[in-house]
């Protein structure tokens, strides 16, 4: 649906050049939501806004369904452009304009008759549950409410694409669910394919498929949201997963701990908890595991836990615990002080 | 009481007639300026670096011209495009002739005035509707002059204000109006009661375009 081929943008500045997005490849499937996840800075907005050309690659290729679009000539773009919608951190909406005015002015600009209009903005209101704001203007509305004009006119254009550059970041916890909940929402049942852009992890977390990490102007990390949550490789990657749930002790507990046998990360996915496994390892091996942190997270595709042990008993037997848990499908990983 | 029916009878239709000269002095620089003006603005604005159409050259120029004009006093002006008014006009003097001396004063001031409320607009917004595949052309007729409106409307009252100072100068070619008659009746034969009665006028007129001004931009916005 959406593919990037080896995306480099390049700026120059009067205080040199600036790689802000270097060498980029990504494949967005059909009908799922991916998210790029980084720091400020990292280049995540120059990338989304190289999908719809809003800024023009330095080299690299840009397909939308099987076509490329780099070398589209700009009346053939803004065609192309009507597939993709857009929305915005800052929302982007015309101050001077009602709700109903927001979304059918762009509708009476590509071209829909009047009748056409009312009724798509009506439908599209409806969606985003904002019917009885229609004669409001943005200044009246809380941030969510914008936001949720903002999805509206981009729906109402019935793109098969949604670009969404850090939509939720301005926006309280509790709006940002709404609004993700809605997102999540157009995706399943509009079929709408959706690439986000955000630094926080719970975006990732609740609606994500598939996830890379940015840094830097590179994809550093790639990979399904459960891969990433269960075995998350970069530095980066495990802070950003410090956000929602703490992974970490500290180094002097682990090493006192240590002292009497190993501490372990476990994690598993799907529904199967950890408790059952724990007591087979201790009736099995002679070994007494001590629950120090444990979280479970859920996912849009499913759940994944983590508990952190402590596994006091003889090094033999602690290793043929690692061996029974690994073969039962945990994730494992010794901590190190 | 009967003091001021005399003034009245001697000097109402003189004042009058002033009044329809300022008036109709205002009313069509006023015109040509905007329709000059705006345009100018929007330009300025497209042709600026990193904008839709940037390009240097119109726009340092553009830039330059706009500088001249308005560094030059009004009073010199006037005489200095004479040659020019009477290609134009086929006068340079009266109503006529001091048209054009008007209009290449407001027109370059309107043009900054516009520019300034332009780059105001939130490029945000603007970015929204290319996005959605919009065209240039559209996205600065209902995009970046509808949100610039109530913010366009106050600079073309400041204009229109800056007019009417103007044309009290416009006597010196005898076009008549208001200032010219405070002038000539108030400074030079010493009718205070003219020049006082004059001044109320243009003081009543500069209030009311203002608040009118006001009402309107306030209207038009909405935060
Ligand atoms: N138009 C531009 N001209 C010059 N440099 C730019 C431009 N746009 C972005 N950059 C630079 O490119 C880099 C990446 O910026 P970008 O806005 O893509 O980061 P980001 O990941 O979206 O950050 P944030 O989370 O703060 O929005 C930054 O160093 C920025 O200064
Ligand atoms: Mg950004």
């Amino acid at each position: 649906m959406i593919v990037l081929e080896n995306v480099s943008k390049v700026f120059e500045t009067k205080k040199g050049r600036v790689e802000a997005v270097k060498d980029v490849n990504l494949h967005v499937k059909k009908g799922e939501i991916h998210g790029v996840i980084g720091y400020s800075g990292a280049g995540k907005s120059t990338l989304i806004r190289c999908v719809n050309l809003l800024e023009k690659p330095t080299t690299g290729k840009v397909f939308i369904n099987g076509e490329e679009i780099t070398s589209l000539n700009s009346g053939k773009l803004a065609e192309k452009r009507k597939h993709i919608g857009m929305i915005f951190q800052g929302f982007n909406l015309l101050k001077t304009a009602t709700v109903y005015d927001n979304i059918a002015i762009p509708l009476k600009l590509i071209g829909l008759n009047k009748t056409e209009v009312e009724n798509r903005v009506k439908k599209y209101l409806d969606i985003v549950g904002l019917s009885e704001k229609v004669n409001s203007y943005p200044s009246q509305l809380s941030g969510g409410q914008k936001q949720r004009v903002a999805i509206a006119r981009a729906l109402s254009q019935e793109p098969e694409i949604l670009l969404s550059d850090e939509a939720t970041s301005a926006l309280d916890p509790e709006t940002t669910d709404s609004i993700l909940d809605l997102l999540l929402k157009i995706n399943i049942e509009l079929g709408i394919t959706i690439l986000l852009i955000t630094h926080e992890m719970n975006v990732i977390q609740k609606i994500c498929d598939y996830v890379y990490v940015m840094e830097n102007g590179d994809i550093v990390e790639q990979g399904s949201a459960i891969d990433l949550f269960t075995k998350p490789e970069r530095e980066t990657t495990k802070k950003f997963l410090n956000t929602i749930a703490q992974r970490k002790l500290s180094p002097s507990l682990i090493n006192q701990l240590q002292g009497t046998g190993s501490v372990l990360r476990l994690t598993f996915v799907g529904e199967s908890t950890g408790q059952p496994l724990l007591a087979a390892v201790s009736k099995q091996f002679d070994v007494s595991p001590n629950i120090l942190t444990a979280n479970i997270i859920e996912l849009k595709n499913g759940i994944v836990g983590n508990i952190v042990i402590h596994l006091e008993g003889d090094q033999k037997h602690i290793r043929d615990s690692l061996q029974f848990l690994k073969e039962k499908g945990v994730g494992v990983e010794e901590l190190e002080g | 009481m009967e003091r001021y029916q005399q003034f009245t009878e001697q000097w109402l239709p003189i004042i009058g007639k002033a009044m329809i000269e300022t008036f109709q002095m205002v009313g069509i620089s006023l015109l040509f300026s905007v329709i000059i003006g705006i345009p100018l603005g929007i330009l300025l604005v497209l042709t600026r670096p990193g904008q839709a159409m940037a390009n240097k050259w119109i726009y340092q120029l553009l830039n330059l011209l706009i500088n001249i004009i308005r560094s030059v006093p009004f009073i010199i002006l006037l005489f200095f495009i004479l040659p020019f008014t009477k290609l134009i006009v086929g006068t340079t003097i009266g109503v006529q002739g001091v048209i054009v001396p008007l209009v290449i004063y407001t027109a370059p001031y309107i043009a900054r005035l516009m520019e300034s409320s332009l780059l105001e607009v939130d490029s945000g917004v603007l970015e929204a509707y290319e996005a959605m595949g919009i065209p240039t052309r559209q996205i600065i007729w209902h995009v970046m002059l509808r949100e610039a409106r109530p913010s366009i409307i106050l600079g073309l009252t400041i204009a229109t204000v800056g007019l009417i100072g103007a044309t009290a100068m416009a006597g010196l070619v005898g076009a008549g109006g208001l200032g010219d008659l405070a002038y000539r009746f108030g400074h030079l034969r010493y009718e205070v009661d003219v020049m006082y009665a004059t001044v109320l006028i243009l003081i009543i007129l500069v209030q009311s375009i203002q608040s009118i001004g006001n009402r309107l931009s306030a209207r038009l916005k909405k935060d």
